[in-house]
């Protein structure tokens, strides 16, 4: 749990950094967004005379569920202390839940451009998650659960084969943690455009230690889908069950190093394509649920034959 | 159940998400684009089925796929788009979403129908037989969904596409069979391409929605 924690805004930095010197600029250290949390929880927080009871333990109630649902994902090892209950469903649920709160501290104050952010969001995520649960249950017809510690131990073994339906669940899985995640073809991070945006545009009223926790919450929930990734395509080097201490370093370094590939890919990524219209995103997304469509039918013919 | 099917399935799998993809498209050069990539799969498809089948006129098909369908016929469209000078973007009778979803529906159709007619037979035709009927399917629902005559073609090379997997899917096709197709798609393509002139001189656009006005059948 701690490592997630420490890892999240290490990620962040890094792919800030990545962004930085594709621009030709030299950019933060990735150790900046440590700092910027650090002064975060140093300031006093600045609250609109109308908010409500809300509006102040939201960012906290947001910060716990992501952290939870992070946490359940084997990260290097299986064996961990919340893997057991590591479901996929109830992680979508954790993060279904974070983004309501989020959604309702948006309108909470009732500005303008909170309710934006919010109505947008809620859009993108119920176009999002049909796919992630059509992403899923192809994923249990293939691996025959959806705890993430069996697939990953499924997809470890020989019997995980050629299968077409796992490339498409990928690409589907990919686009959806980039909307979810609010990066670049669904929505800027590095933006307060007020035409664009949508996860800035919830947290705009928020300051000092609220915005620290919710930035925290950010980072981590990119974390989790990069982890989430990470566990069920690409296992290696994940510790089965119990083991020696040997192996669970090796674990680590291989957890390490997917990390940074995922979050230097996801730099060129962003750098190389434009932002989406606000318009255009149910297509992608519709886009993503047809992909992990077409892997559950075409699952049918392979197992079912 | 080994490799050899699970690279048959793929190859046709992909085939079917490249259908899926020409609904998708809204321009005319991506859509060229992702024919020639379905046309490029089937030969690599057939490749495999000669591979298995252990039958090399398959591979004269496969190359014949490769280089014609592949090759010649997206460059030849992309060539006819550029001379008529229409417009690039295609308009669809209904939007991309609902076609998307009538394209998935044509999927799990095919699937549900074939799968149980074909019990008896080996495995990898079974499941070419049946992504091939979807592959056809869809192809029709590009030809009827768009009002670009162009991409109506498109649709229709495409069905051909699909009918190359069965019949390769199935063993003993005769090359002779393969040729004859071959031609007539080519023959039926220029047809095509001298109809789409003529409607371009006479009406100005390739929008098919102009031949019911000038029969009179629409408002």
């Amino acid at each position: 749990m701690a490592l997630v924690l420490l890892a999240a805004p290490l990620l962040t930095g890094l792919i800030r950094k990545v962004k930085a010197r594709l621009q030709r600029r030299r950019g933060a250290s990735v150790l900046q967004p440590y700092r910027d949390l650090r002064r975060l929880l140093g300031k006093e927080v600045v609250l609109a005379d109308n908010a409500s009871w809300l509006f102040r333990t939201a960012p906290y109630l947001i910060f716990a569920f992501t952290w939870v649902a992070a946490s359940l994902v084997p990260t290097f090892a299986t064996g961990l202390l919340f893997s057991w209950t590591g479901d996929l469903i109830a992680i979508i649920a954790l993060l279904g839940a974070a983004r309501f709160l989020l959604a309702l501290a948006g309108m909470d104050v009732g500005t303008s451009f909170g309710g934006i952010g919010a109505s947008r969001e809620v859009m993108i995520a119920s176009l999002a998650e049909p796919a992630m649960l059509m992403v899923i249950l192809s994923l249990a017809l293939i691996a025959g659960s959806t705890q993430l510690s069996t697939i990953a131990q499924f997809m470890l073994s020989p019997a995980a084969g050629l299968r077409v339906s796992l490339a498409l669940a990928l690409v589907a899985f990919v686009v959806v943690a980039i909307a979810e995640n609010a990066r670049i073809p669904v929505d800027n991070p590095a933006t307060h455009l007020e035409l664009t945006m949508v996860h800035e545009a919830m947290v705009l009223e928020y300051s000092g230690r609220h915005l620290a926790m919710i930035e925290l919450a950010a980072s981590l929930k990119l974390l989790l889908m990069i982890s989430a990734i990470a566990c069920i395509f690409f296992p290696f080097g994940l510790v089965i069950g119990a083991s020696e201490a040997g192996r669970y370093f090796v674990g680590l370094g291989a957890y390490a190093l997917k990390l940074a590939v995922a979050g230097t890919l996801l730099g060129i990524f962003e750098m190389s394509i434009a932002k989406m219209r606000v318009f255009r995103v149910p297509n992608l997304l519709g886009g993503a649920l047809m992909l992990a469509l077409l892997a559950t039918l075409l699952l049918f013919v392979s197992v079912g034959l | 159940m080994g490799i050899s099917f699970d690279v048959a399935h793929m190859l046709a799998g992909l085939m079917v998400l490249a259908g899926l993809m020409m609904l998708y498209q809204d321009r005319l050069y991506p859509l060229l684009h992702v024919l020639a990539l379905q046309a490029a799969l089937l030969a690599l498809s057939v490749g495999w089925q000669a591979h298995l089948q252990a039958a090399p006129h398959l591979y004269i098909t496969a190359a014949i796929a490769l280089l014609f369908k592949a090759a010649f016929i997206p460059w030849a469209l992309r060539r006819m788009v550029f001379r008529l000078g229409i417009h690039r973007e295609i308009e669809s009778v209904v939007g991309i979403g609902p076609t998307m979803l009538a394209g998935m529906a044509l999927v799990a159709l095919s699937l549900e129908v074939m799968l149980p007619i074909t019990a008896q037979a080996d495995p990898v035709a079974r499941q070419d037989i049946a992504l091939a009927l979807s592959i056809v399917l869809i192809g029709l629902l590009l030809m009827v969904s768009r009002r670009n005559a162009v991409s109506q073609v498109v649709g229709f090379l495409a069905i051909d596409n699909g009918i190359s997997l069965a019949a390769t899917g199935a063993q003993g096709m005769p090359l002779v069979v393969e040729i004859s197709v071959a031609f007539s798609i080519l023959v039926a393509f220029i047809v095509i391409g001298v109809f789409l002139f003529r409607i371009r001189e006479r009406f100005d656009t390739v929008d098919v929605a102009a031949l019911d006005r000038f029969r009179g059948e629409q408002p």
